[in-house]
């Protein structure tokens, strides 16, 4: 684990520590890296410079409700926080339709 | 004269000069540039590739702002699985192994995958794989793959239903040994689309289809075909094609895909034809020469990966494991020069991610 540990520091995102999971969504659409850090940062209202950095993440992601990497009480996580992810950055996420199919909404 | 700590291709550690490191750098770019006929790395490049091999720290790191997406191949073998799957051994669950990528590892994105990490041997247990998905997906937050092997390999006799076709091209039956090829590709695209459209209906995001092209051009058909039919019947799934080799081997010879002979074809070949069937992430691979330098192999990954990035529509993510992308073929690859070799890709071949 130590290489993907390397790889994460020296020159990953931070995942839910900053919006990592939220670009990587968007790329997963085609998106080539700069468009999905413009589109990010567009819909989170931020400096495309503030997609990686913790400081401005970590409470925007609270505000947002949209998952915090330490155990938050009462803030969105998982399910819960994909389903504010699809909404906010008007993207589709497959777990959640599933989720509204068996909810029926 | 000063001399630099850096590594061999197998990780082991030498020093050379600046002179020695200049060299070799551009030794590995000409070598890649002859044989994928791509042009070679500009002297700023290699200069800045220079200055990174011989910074004075143990690890270095991009500058911020240019961070990219992570995305991994093995998955949660990696935490609880052993040696063969380059795990740690760590006992807990699969869906465990998935929130420790989350919430310790800080990953942009996780991979599920069966220990036996190829589609063929999971199709039986696909409901458990089924299952298993839901959970992670039910507790994790970050977008969820799955990843196995096309492993043609597998539909070859004594494992499979097909004649081993490397035994029939020795005894000179060609066209028995492409029948073969022919209908072990076909399984797979059977197989790949079995499991896939059933992890699709329980809200998988993306597939990562790894190690593409290990059994030469019918592995790479197979895939290509698979990718083609899967966007039909799962629209909404993203699939990352990730590569296995720097060219593709001609065990067919035969075989196109949109009219391209797919034997010999090169990492910014390949990634058209990925385009063309669908594919919504591309992982080139280059892989590392054990006895030459870490400067001859990350500027020889580098020239390659860089035409990649520079003609591809999609995004590119490199493969930067255990002998691939500059890293040194060794178990556990020194940071000094994983940290290196993901720097160089990131700033000077210009990936999407890693």
């Amino acid at each position: 684990m130590g290489m993907p540990i390397a790889h994460g520091i020296a020159g990953g995102i931070g995942g839910i520590r900053t919006a990592g999971d939220l670009v990587a969504r968007c790329e997963m659409t085609k998106m080539r890296l700069k468009d999905a850090k413009k589109y990010v940062a567009n819909k989170l209202g931020i400096d495309v410079s503030c997609i990686a950095d913790e400081f401005t993440m970590r409470k925007l992601r609270e505000d947002l409700d949209i998952c915090t990497i330490t155990g938050v009480p009462n803030v969105a996580r998982h399910l819960e926080a994909k389903s504010r992810i699809a909404d906010i950055l008007g993207i589709k996420i497959r777990s959640v339709d599933h989720l509204k199919l068996k909810m029926k909404v | 004269m000063e001399e630099y700590l850096t590594r061999l291709g197998d990780g082991k550690p030498i020093r050379q000069t600046k002179k020695q490191i200049y060299d070799d750098l551009n030794e590995g770019t000409k070598n890649m540039a002859e044989k994928a006929k791509v042009p070679e790395l500009t002297s700023g490049d290699l200069e800045y590739i220079a200055e990174i091999i011989m910074a004075p720290t143990r690890i270095v790191s991009v500058k911020p702002g240019n961070e990219v997406v992570m995305t991994h191949d093995v998955g949660p073998l990696k935490i609880m699985a052993d040696q063969s799957n380059s795990g740690v051994n760590v006992p807990c669950s699969r869906e465990q192994a998935m929130s420790i990528y989350e919430r310790i590892i800080a990953s942009d994105s996780a991979e599920l995958g069966h220990i036996d990490y190829s589609f063929k041997p999971v199709k039986p247990i696909v409901s458990q794989e089924q299952s298993v998905l839901q959970n992670v997906l039910q507790m994790t937050t970050l977008p969820i793959f799955y990843g196995a092997m096309p492993n043609l390999g597998l539909y070859y006799a004594p494992d499979g239903p097909f004649p081993e076709p490397i035994a029939l091209i020795r005894n000179r039956k060609m066209e028995d040994a492409k029948a073969a090829m022919n209908g072990a590709a076909e399984r797979f695209i059977e197989d790949i689309l079995y499991m896939t459209t059933r992890l699709y209906a329980v809200g998988l995001d993306a597939l990562n289809i790894d190690t593409t092209a290990a059994a030469g051009d019918p592995d790479f058909w197979a895939v290509l075909h698979g990718t083609e039919k899967l966007k039909k019947e799962c629209p909404e799934l993203c699939i990352e094609m990730g590569m296995s080799g720097e060219f593709i081997l001609g065990f067919h010879g035969e075989l196109k895909y949109n009219n391209v002979r797919l034997a010999g074809l090169w990492p910014h070949q390949q990634v058209k034809l990925a385009e063309k069937a669908g594919a919504d992430i591309f992982g080139p691979v280059v892989n590392t020469k054990p006895g030459k330098s870490f400067a001859f192999n990350i500027a020889r990954a580098t020239t390659a990966v860089k035409e990649c990035v520079k003609v591809s529509k999609i995004p590119i993510h490199v493969n930067m494991g255990m002998g691939v992308g500059g890293i040194p073929m060794f178990e556990t690859p020194p940071i000094d020069a994983v940290t290196r070799a993901n720097k160089t890709m990131i700033e000077v071949a210009g990936v999407d991610g890693v």
